[in-house]
């Protein structure tokens, strides 16, 4: 029973950890839309910034990473 | 291995209720090539299949494909041509010119994930990048090795990627320590954004193809099936972005930390 109620709190603190998600969608979509906006104003120098673009996404993208990580340790590792 | 085990008998459960004739986990299964059983470290499993079958793709394309060396090339050698190039610029772009000369280091991760994630979009296929222990090997060698080069290209110069010296003075410990824990993540953040991205994309595709069948047991079919196929193609069309984008991803990281480890002064 005891083991029960501490399995449906993983389960619940899965889930809650899953909201991290959202913050890195509104990371990603704020690098996205700043070089998007950045880029129409001067197209062409636009080209040669995209790796930095995606070296940012990819860093925004991490935070979010680990909120995925801190489900699955609540799920399958406590 | 107890998860996968677990994940089975959860898809037979869920079958004998009625919901989901498959569960959507079931494709990460890492079983036998040849018959059943436990799975030791020599057997042959679909994993092995599938590695082995990316390896011969690369091989295929770079060796086979520019063999011929046509002064007009041919798809599969403008494909092999265009992919080095592509790599090669980035090496160049990001490390600077002393990187390039850890170009084949980076061109074989390259070419190893992007086509191992496309051989992972073929239905039925198993995609070895959504393994953890997969990109987690990746990932500690770009670490381990990026380490070690920057640790015998400078010396003990090399901590000064965690002193920020452009910081006012009383601000400088505290910084090293956000960078040296930010610099003991990296491994972590590297191998689970490709192993999520992989395994979180074929988890969807799975739970809409989950739908389609309605049609035949229900007549609400006639809604849910054209919307679910509608789905998997849009997932899948998305999925082949992502195959490459991801490759791209890991890779770009690998030459951003190999600048940290041959310029690490901030």
């Amino acid at each position: 029973m005891e083991g029960d109620i501490a399995q449906m709190g993983a389960f619940i603190g899965a889930g809650l950890a899953s909201v991290g998600m959202g913050g890195a969608a509104v990371g990603v979509g704020n690098v996205v839309g700043n070089f998007l906006s950045g880029a129409l104003r001067n197209p062409s120098a636009a080209g040669a910034q995209t790796a930095t673009m995606f070296i940012g996404i990819a860093f925004a993208e991490a935070l979010g990473i680990f909120s995925f990580l801190v489900a699955l340790l609540l799920m399958f590792a406590v | 291995m107890a998860d996968d085990a677990q994940g089975a008998a959860g898809a037979a459960d869920h079958a004998a209720e009625g919901g989901l004739v498959f569960h959507p986990m079931d494709q990460f299964l890492v079983k036998p090539l040849f018959g059943e059983g436990a799975v030791a470290w020599y057997t042959p499993t679909n994993v092995t299949l599938w590695m082995a079958l990316t390896v011969l793709a690369i091989f295929a394309l770079l060796v086979l494909g520019s063999a011929r060396r046509a002064i007009v090339p041919s798809r599969g050698q403008s494909i092999a041509e265009l992919a080095y190039g592509f790599i090669y610029k980035m090496v160049e772009d990001v490390t600077g010119s002393d990187g390039v000369k850890y170009f084949p280091y980076v061109m074989t991760i390259f070419m190893f994930i992007v086509v191992s994630n496309f051989l992972g979009l073929l239905p039925t296929a198993f995609t070895t990048t959504s393994h953890l222990a997969v990109t987690v090997v990746l990932a500690l060698l770009v670490f381990v090795s990026v380490t070690v080069i920057g640790f015998v290209k400078h010396g003990a110069g090399f901590l000064g990627l965690f002193w920020v010296s452009a910081a006012p003075l009383p601000l400088r410990p505290i910084l090293a320590l956000i960078e040296v824990i930010s610099y003991f993540v990296r491994p972590v953040s590297h191998s689970i954004r490709l192993m999520g991205n992989m395994m979180a994309g074929h988890a969807v595709i799975k739970v809409f193809a989950a739908f389609a069948p309605l049609i035949l047991i229900s007549g609400m079919g006639i809604l849910v099936t054209p919307l679910s196929i509608l789905a998997i193609t849009a997932m899948y069309a998305l999925e082949t972005l992502v195959a490459f984008i991801q490759a791209y991803v890991f890779t770009i990281l690998t030459c951003v930390y190999l600048k940290d480890a041959l310029h690490p002064s901030h």
